[in-house]
């Protein structure tokens, strides 16, 4: 029971530091540093309450995908000098922002290996789910049957988003060789090559 | 204190979610901080949700929590890909400077 609100303080104050440093960070790129701090100690906090699947499908989801999107843009898009607006701006300080959020990040994922082995004594609150399946059995068995049209419209609105978010950034380019699939299939060998006479002494002249 | 239970729990949700709302109005000149405290916002009521869902033993909430997240990173997505367009069409993605539907 006290590892239990060990890792619960420890976590949540993380959490809590890391979101007001969201808000509060001078640039946009400290910013999504510690957006991505906050997702990992969410989502071991998820974890350490026995919701297992769920916390690791933030740390792969969010941390992976979505907080490396917010990353790429803010890096794309050349407004990481950008400061807020009720900060006076001063020299940017990416690096030691970069290096406290992934020491606190070992700090934590080390805390969590570390804390496997209690896992009876984390897991022994008295209101949590006891059962003999495991979470992401359980979370199999509801979702699957009773919930499937919703997981259905899950699919849907993340196919939807894809094409979204692609027909939104494409453009065409222009002065760009491109591959043609009908030009490639459509040759025959009589117009493809052409045979030679090579008179001696005089070569071939390859590039009209 | 020592024992932990639902209300520590939301009151992680809540400082969280009520980080986020803040964060909205004090980042008013930077959009993309802007959708970042939205995505703070979803992480606080994922945490409600699954609090609730794992102190009443009920399997439900997290399925919810599934469903907040395929939206949040739906949501994320297009998003960035709005400012990405209107960044290469403007030049700049500062809100003030986006007045064009005169709102």
């Amino acid at each position: 029971m006290i590892v239990h609100s060990i890792f619960f303080y420890f976590f949540s104050i993380i959490a809590i530091f890391s979101s007001l440093m969201v808000i509060t960070s001078r640039s946009t790129i400290n910013s999504v540093f510690f957006l991505i701090l906050d997702f990992i100690s969410v989502g071991c906090l998820f974890i350490m309450v026995g919701a297992e699947f769920l916390g690791m499908i933030l740390l792969i989801v969010y941390v992976g995908a979505v907080a490396v999107l917010f990353l790429f843009v803010v890096m794309m898009l050349n407004v990481a000098e950008q400061k807020q607006s009720w900060f006076i701006g001063r020299k940017s300080t990416h690096i030691p922002t970069g290096l406290i959020v992934s020491v606190l990040i070992l700090l934590e994922l080390l805390v969590v290996v570390g804390g496997w082995k209690y896992k009876e004594d984390v897991m022994s609150s008295s209101t949590l789910i006891i059962s003999d399946i495991s979470n992401t059995h359980q979370l199999g068995l509801v979702m699957y049957t009773d919930y499937i049209l919703y997981f259905q419209l899950a699919g849907v609105v993340l196919l939807l988003s894809m094409i979204g978010a692609i027909l939104l950034t494409f453009r065409e380019r222009v002065g760009v060789k491109k591959q043609s699939y009908l030009k490639q299939v459509s040759r025959s060998p009589v117009t493809a090559v052409e045979l030679v006479e090579v008179k001696s002494d005089q070569g071939v002249k390859i590039d009209d | 204190m020592i024992e932990i239970g639902l209300g520590h729990y939301l009151s992680l949700g809540a400082i969280i979610f009520f980080l986020g709302v803040i964060g909205i109005f004090l980042n008013r000149k930077n959009i993309i901080v802007i959708l970042m405290s939205i995505e703070l916002i979803l992480l606080a009521v994922n945490i409600n949700l699954i609090s609730f869902s794992i102190f009443s033993g009920d399997i439900v909430g997290q399925i919810f929590t599934m469903l907040i997240l395929t939206v949040a990173a739906a949501e994320a997505a297009i998003g960035l890909a709005i400012i990405v367009v209107y960044y290469r069409n403007r030049g700049s993605i500062r809100v003030e400077d986006i007045h064009g539907m005169k709102g």
